[in-house]
C-alpha cells in the first residue's frame, strides 16, 4: 500500500511499471489516471487543486484500508497532485494488484469512487474570463453509495 | 480556543484559511451559526449550510457533532478530488 500527495508531475507509465514490478504473485494489475480536461469552450488556462494537508494523508490511508479489507489485494497505489496544473496534465492515479482481475478492477473503481467525494481536494478552473470552483456532482455521490447497497 | 480552517470558496468568502476562535458553541452547527453573524463575508460563506461539509480533528463529521475536546474544526464545500 502506498500513498503520495505531491505538487510535482508524475509519469504514469513509469509509476505503473514500478508498481507492477514490486508485486508478488499478482496476476492482474489495474490502473486509472485522471487527466486535466479542457473545457468544452477550449479556453482552460489552468486547474488549481487545493487540499487539506492535515487530513489528506489520513483520508487516503482510510480509503486504501477499506479497499484492502473488502478485496484480496497484493498491493495498491494512490498518487494525487495539488497546486497549479494545465490541460493534459495527470492529476492523480490509482493502481491495484491482485491474483485475479475481478478484485483488481473492483478495488480500483471503489478507490476512485471514494476519493472523488471523500478525499479533501477541491478543484478550481482558471480561464481568461475568471475562475470557478468545480461543483461536486450528484453522480459521484451516487457512484460511491452503490458500494453500500444491499445486493 | 479552537483552530478553525476554511477551504476553497469558504476560505475566499471568509478571507482567511485559518484562525483561532473563542467559542462556547456546543456543536459544529452552533459554531457555524455563530461565525455567520460576524460580517458579510462570513454570512455569505455560511449562507447555504447544505453545501458545507465539516471535519473535526481531520475526520469528516455531521453538523450535530459536539465540539467538546476537539482541537481543530474545518469547513469546506463537498470535495472534488479524483
Amino acid at each position: 500500500m502506498a500513498i503520495r500527495v505531491q505538487a510535482d508531475r508524475f509519469d504514469m507509465g513509469a509509476e505503473l511499471n514500478r508498481f507492477a514490478a514490486a508485486q508478488q504473485g499478482a496476476g492482474a494489475v489495474v490502473s486509472f489516471t485522471g487527466i486535466v480536461r479542457d473545457l468544452a469552450s477550449g479556453d482552460l488556462d489552468a486547474m488549481e487543486i487545493e487540499h487539506y494537508p492535515g487530513m489528506t494523508g489520513k483520508a487516503l490511508a482510510d480509503i486504501e484500508e477499506k479497499a484492502n479489507e473488502r478485496w484480496s489485494l497484493a498491493g495498491s497505489l494512490i498518487i494525487h497532485r495539488y497546486g497549479r496544473l494545465v490541460p493534459d496534465d495527470p492529476i492523480m492515479m490509482v493502481a491495484t494488484a491482485a491474483r485475479h482481475r475481478g478484485d483488481a478492477f473492483a478495488a480500483a473503481e471503489y478507490l476512485m469512487d471514494y476519493l472523488k467525494s471523500r478525499a479533501p481536494f477541491w478543484k478550481k478552473e482558471i480561464t481568461a474570463g475568471g475562475a470557478a470552483w468545480v461543483q461536486a456532482r450528484d453522480a459521484d455521490e451516487d457512484a460511491l453509495n452503490r458500494w453500500f447497497e444491499p445486493d | 480556543m479552537i483552530d478553525v480552517r476554511y477551504f476553497a470558496w469558504l476560505r475566499e468568502r471568509v478571507g482567511t484559511g485559518h484562525e483561532q476562535v473563542e467559542t462556547r458553541a456546543a456543536t459544529v452547527a452552533d459554531l457555524m451559526a455563530e461565525l455567520s453573524q460576524r460580517d458579510e463575508g462570513y454570512a455569505l460563506a455560511f449562507a447555504d449550510p447544505g453545501a458545507i461539509r465539516a471535519a473535526l480533528d481531520q475526520e469528516l463529521v455531521g453538523m450535530d457533532a459536539p465540539l467538546a475536546g476537539a482541537r481543530e474544526v474545518a469547513f469546506f464545500p463537498p470535495m472534488t478530488g479524483g
